[in-house]
């Protein structure tokens, strides 16, 4: 088997190793984690015929250029339309290739998406934490967040067959516009006009953002005075509202408990698309009951399984 | 007592409500459920969350839905929160003296008592860990005796070290990562509630009891600190 050895020349804040994450943990404190967009991550893999959840360098806005050193490995990237230079070529996100030694890749934020997936044909010994590799942005905790200097060996080189270099971006992978939410679970903290406003928006991204939420720009929300809630459990999506009435849409590396109300939660099957809506886009937040968010989800889940089993057909 | 509510948080999750605030028997009826739960898992159930008077339930959507969890929630209810095993009894040692308790003197001057007197207040009070949140290993202890109470500070103060006794209100926390914190700093515990035992991995299960033991900066078991 052969090995390949990278070293990371530059990675911009919150550039990290993910994989789906360690759920199970969450009543200790810890998050899921894992990456932001998900489908991007199982995409990645596919393309190279990895395992879905296999490990990835999840990269922000702030980019990555990689060397290497020694070896040659195949590399797939997915997620957003961000843009790739390999060997003298600009191929973006959702393409694949073969980085060989003395050669490098250099990503950079591109028309959209905040989030992209660079995955490889082989494996790379990683420190895991609880079970999974995936990083805890605030602690570091897993696999680990890149900064310039940080080495990664692979070994388990697997010869990738003949492949087309671009792979399909699915509809499904594009940013989303109109958040489905359940309400609540602490909206009686609101009064109802904040409600109405919560629908009504409009909802701005900001660039307050990072692995742990988004904060948005709209109307001011704010819940009833006293404010005394105690820490109550909370999930990835949660919009919660701080005490000034400015919303936040909780994602991977979310508090897993917290004291402020939650006005809804958005549903999980639309936070990978949330996850790649840049800021200054608006978002509007559309109610739907228990049930809708269920059937949605499951919907998703098809339509994703058979986009990822197109991209592994060429490795059965 | 009274019959929770179920609320939907999105498409894989049920938020079982006993009731609101921190209150030791609201908090008993969440880990009865999250025990009864946790013996006997329904089928698609990921994980649950304990609260102080809620107990988040996430499950599997495409195996089941929100009705089918609750129905199965149902069957572990009432199962006798007078059933449910006192948690462990974990001692955890504090150092009090400077430089490990920079808040120390603001809390005596403002609850009105010396340095002395608040400490011998924290090492008497029952603490219980009621639920984790912040950040990784950060467990809430309930029990801070009332006259040592405050609340949370106006503003957060940055890097505070791992292992730091902090309190606010009727809750204690011992720091397990540097962070910024608004709560009081009254002391620093060279025991790790974050472990590197993989296989046990966080000291505390929500429900353990916790007692406080001092040691002084120059006990042995500060040299790690």
């Amino acid at each position: 088997m052969s090995e390949a050895r990278l070293l990371v020349r530059f990675a911009g804040p919150h550039v990290s190793i993910q994989d789906a994450g360690r759920p199970g943990w969450a009543r200790f404190g810890v998050p899921q984690s894992g990456a932001m967009d998900r489908l991007a991550l199982r995409a990645a893999n596919a393309a190279l015929g990895n395992p879905p959840d296999a490990p990835v360098i999840e990269i922000s806005r702030g980019g990555l250029q990689i060397g290497c050193e020694a070896g040659e490995i195949g590399f797939a990237l997915a997620g957003g339309g961000f843009m790739l230079e390999h060997a003298g070529k600009h191929p973006g996100s959702w393409s694949r290739g073969i980085l060989r030694a003395g050669e490098s890749l250099a990503i950079r934020p591109g028309y959209w998406g905040n989030w992209c997936c660079l995955a490889f044909a082989g494996r790379l010994s990683l420190r895991q934490w609880l079970g999974s590799v995936a990083t805890h942005g605030p602690s570091g905790l897993g696999g680990g967040i890149l900064v310039a200097g940080t080495r990664l060996d692979f070994d388990q080189i697997r010869q990738q067959p003949d492949l087309a270099p671009r792979f399909p971006c699915p509809v499904l992978a594009r940013p989303r516009q109109v958040l489905r939410v359940t309400q609540g679970p602490q909206e009686r903290y609101f009064p109802a006009e904040a409600l109405r406003e919560l629908y009504e928006g409009p909802w701005r991204v900001t660039s307050a953002a990072d692995r742990m939420g988004t904060r948005l720009r709209g109307p001011a929300i704010a819940p009833r005075a006293p404010l005394d809630m105690a820490s109550e459990p909370l999930a990835r999506g949660s919009v919660q509202v701080a005490g000034d009435g400015v919303a936040t849409i909780l994602t991977a590396d979310h508090q897993t408990t917290g004291g402020y109300p939650r006005i809804a939660t958005v549903l999980d099957c639309d936070l990978d698309a949330f996850a790649q809506t840049a800021p200054g886009r608006i978002v509007a937040f559309e109610p739907v009951l228990a049930t809708e968010a269920v059937s949605l989800a499951r919907l998703r889940q098809v339509a994703i399984a058979r986009y990822l089993a197109g991209l592994s057909q060429v490795f059965r | 007592m009274a019959a929770p509510r179920f609320r939907p948080v999105a498409e894989h999750g049920l938020l079982v409500e006993f009731g609101e605030g921190v209150d030791t028997g609201l908090h008993r009826q969440v880990m009865a459920l999250d025990a009864a739960l946790n013996a006997a898992p329904p089928p698609a159930m990921i994980e649950t969350v304990p609260g102080n008077a809620c107990l988040l339930v996430r499950f599997d959507c495409l195996a089941t839905d929100h009705a089918g969890m609750e129905a199965a929630i149902r069957q572990h209810l009432g199962r006798g929160a007078s059933e449910l095993p006192a948690g462990r009894l974990r001692e955890i040692a504090v150092c009090y003296d400077a430089p490990f308790a920079p808040d120390l003197e603001t809390v005596a001057a403002k609850t009105g008592q010396s340095r002395e007197a608040v400490i011998s207040t924290h090492l008497l009070g029952e603490y219980e860990v009621f639920l984790y949140g912040f950040a990784p290993g950060y467990a809430y202890l309930t029990g801070v005796p009332e006259t040592i109470r405050l609340p949370r500070k106006s503003a957060a103060i940055r890097d505070i070290p791992a292992g730091s006794v902090l309190i606010a209100a009727s809750q204690c926390i011992v720091s397990t990562l540097k962070m910024p914190t608004g709560w009081w700093v009254i002391g620093r515990s060279p025991t790790r509630v974050l472990t590197a035992d993989s296989d046990r991995p966080f000291l505390f299960d929500p429900g353990d009891r916790v007692r406080f033991r001092r040691i002084r900066h120059d006990d042995p078991e500060m040299r790690h600190v």
